[in-house]
């Protein structure tokens, strides 16, 4: 899967989660630039990002992850 | 919507909650506004988003209040203004096995150590149902407790004095026990929930150490759904008809090709065990207040005759509204939904064949389709979805099927007289007027929750309201009950009126449809005058409160001889009546005034 790939398909999760059409992540979008992502919807945005890419996230992982480039690596290596 | 219609797709539904809800929300659908209050022991936000999308599929408009986290004892016990002035119709306690903070520790301790381990436990619970009811005398939803994933001693856990499965089955009789006398608490089992979605996958430690969420995310949406089911039963929103089909559905095989004798139905073949099983589950319904119909693609004959094999269950009888014919399926269930006086919301449409629940679906989306793929399937469909979730059983509910089959009887009777008073004087009609009994308060708070169409203000009320006017010296409390020579249809109309100086306003004037063209308002109307009089009040004020579905009752109070006041632009009215020359109405009933006491 490239990269390309994960961002398309992280993008309409993204846009689901926050329901939001407009969202256009990168690997450098940060929670500071989604309005409504605090640590609340956070945790929805896991859930369906492990779905879509059917991937369990690590403890660590989960509470460490710094944007959406970290979150693409982690898919990259594990996901589907 | 059918995306949220058992059976559904949780993690869909999480994720595109919030495209979910825009369209819930604007699709035209008048609903009810409910607060509910949710007070947790772990993080609720979750289970509230859910919950919010299940209560808009079943026409409740909720608006919520959260306890911070794990702070449900502290709101309930000690109070907290925020919650005051929210002011909650329902509170949810969304406790779980993570909230028992007493679970025995040592294998020795002594069973009455343990005993005084549930009593501390259980107590922590009782205060703050108790002074919840106090404080809001509302109703409560409590969460049983689901069993832990993972046993120290194996088997032994769920059966030693000092188990923690053990402990746990003992603190979840305990709350049964006393959820069955206590008013207006109910249970949540999540103890069956989590077990029919499997604890290996409710239970979740990692949602637990990062997010504070009792459970896996992924069942979240399972709970949610399963507590919307008690939230509707409770607002009188469940369904009460279920619409059967019979080839394949009630019974294996073809009837008009296979005949009586060539139809699987009962203990010879493994597929008749299956129909007999599912049968039989079907009639228990009855008992429940659900209705049972047909609705299939048969000779009116052949439909008869698969109901009367030897080893059918269902017999024609057990069935309120019989369609055997070649009529598409959605126009019979809305000629049964007619004839029943029910909206087709009230129907659940159970069909072998997908190609009729698709055609139903598309035309009478309102009616709820369940496709039977599997006869073994059907019950756990039927009943994971809810449609007809217990909250009470009424006196009633035993025997609605007996009232809707006397009230076949009645019309077909009526065609045999000349005027409709002599066949309404034919009927030898009965009224129990009288006030609130203790033994009718449950009905009465039933009725003022399902009663949508002939309903002038629809006012909703709960147990304790209707208590509470009830014991009011400043209203008048009127039911009425109507029996006649085909049967006892119940408790049937509720009329309330508060007293404000000499003046009488008509808070709640309600009549199940089942009595329409009965004269029984009339009963009311006169009963309600005589006390009036007997309080010194000389108006009544009535008052109409339009909704898309009482428009029946729009012109009530003018018929009655009120003098309209005023329209508003919504198509709300005003109406009085000065009552010192009134004369009773009512001809054809004759009323008591108490249960077992002769007529006067």
């Amino acid at each position: 899967m490239n990269n390309n790939e994960i961002v398309t398909r992280l993008n309409e999760v993204f846009r689901d989660v926050f329901g939001d059409p407009s969202i256009s992540v990168t690997p450098s979008t940060t929670s500071a630039d989604i309005e409504d992502w605090d640590s609340i919807e956070h945790i929805n945005l896991v859930a369906a990002v492990e779905n879509e890419f059917g991937l369990r996230f690590k403890m660590r992982e989960v509470s460490g992850m710094k944007n959406v480039g970290e979150m693409m690596d982690i898919i990259a290596e594990r996901g589907k | 919507m059918k995306e949220l219609n058992f059976p559904f797709d949780g993690k869909d539904i999480i994720r595109r909650r919030l495209a979910l809800k825009k369209a819930l929300l604007s699709d035209g659908t008048v609903r009810v506004k409910k607060k509910v209050a949710v007070l947790g022991g772990s993080t609720t936000n979750h289970v509230v988003s859910a919950l919010e999308l299940f209560l808009l599929n079943f026409g409740i408009e909720p608006e919520f209040y959260q306890s911070e986290y794990n702070k449900f004892y502290e709101d309930a016990v000690f109070g907290n203004p925020e919650l005051d002035s929210f002011d909650p119709d329902i509170i949810y306690i969304h406790t779980t096995s993570r909230n028992l903070t007493m679970l025995p520790e040592s294998p020795a301790e002594k069973p009455e150590s343990v005993q005084q381990r549930l009593d501390e436990q259980f107590s922590v619970f009782r205060q703050v149902w108790d002074s919840l009811t106090q404080r809001y005398s509302c109703p409560i939803i409590q969460n049983n407790f689901e069993l832990p994933l993972f046993r120290r001693t194996g088997s032994f856990d769920g059966w030693s004095v000092t188990g923690q499965a053990a402990f746990i089955q003992r603190m979840n009789v305990m709350l049964s026990d006393h959820a069955r006398t206590a008013q207006g608490l109910y249970i949540h089992d999540i103890n069956y929930l989590s077990a029919v979605c499997g604890l290996a996958k409710w239970h979740d430690a990692e949602a637990w150490y990062l997010y504070k969420y009792a459970m896996s995310t992924a069942v979240i949406p399972d709970l949610a759904y399963s507590l919307a089911c008690i939230i509707k039963s409770i607002y009188g929103k469940n369904h009460k008809v279920i619409d059967l089909d019979l080839d394949n559905t009630l019974w294996g095989g073809v009837i008009g090709d296979d005949g009586q004798e060539g139809i699987e139905i009962g203990p010879e073949t493994a597929v008749g065990q299956a129909y007999s099983e599912f049968q039989s589950f079907i009639k228990g319904y009855k008992d429940y207040g659900v209705l049972l119909a047909v609705c299939s693609k048969n000779e009116k004959e052949n439909a008869i005759l698969g109901l009367e094999h030897p080893c059918s269950v269902l017999k024609p009888s057990d069935f309120v509204s019989l369609k055997a014919n070649w009529e598409p399926k959605d126009r019979n269930i809305a000629e049964s939904a007619e004839e029943l006086s029910l909206g087709l919301d009230s129907f659940i449409f159970v069909d072998d064949n997908p190609a009729e629940c698709a055609i139903v679906e598309g035309q009478l989306p309102m009616v709820q389709t369940v496709n039977l793929s599997n006869v073994h399937d059907a019950m756990y469909k039927l009943t994971r979805g809810g449609y007809f979730e217990v909250t009470s059983v009424s006196e009633d509910d035993m025997h609605r099927s007996e009232m809707y089959a006397a009230n076949a009887k009645r019309a077909a009777q009526r065609k045999q007289f000349e005027s409709y008073e002599d066949y309404l004087l034919s009927l030898e009609m009965n009224a129990v007027i009288c006030g609130f009994e203790p033994v009718y308060i449950q009905r009465i708070t039933q009725l003022t929750n399902k009663s949508n169409q002939f309903n002038l203000t629809t006012k909703r009320y709960n147990e304790n309201e209707i208590k509470e006017v009830s014991e009011s010296g400043n209203h008048i409390c009127l039911c009425g009950r109507l029996l006649d020579k085909f049967g006892d249809n119940g408790i049937v109309s509720v009329v309330i009126g508060r007293i404000r100086g000499d003046q009488l306003d008509i808070e709640l004037w309600l009549m199940s449809c089942r009595v329409l063209k009965r004269d029984m308002e009339l009963a009311m109307l006169d009963e309600l005058v005589r006390h009036a009089r007997e309080k010194g009040i000389k108006r009544l004020n009535g008052y109409y409160y339009k909704t898309h579905k009482n428009n029946l009752v729009s012109e009530l109070y003018g018929t009655f001889g009120f003098t309209r006041d005023c329209v508003a632009d919504n198509g709300d009215s005003l109406w009085h009546m000065d009552i010192e020359n009134y004369e009773n109405r009512n001809k054809v009933i004759k009323i008591r005034y108490k249960e077992n006491n002769d007529e006067q």
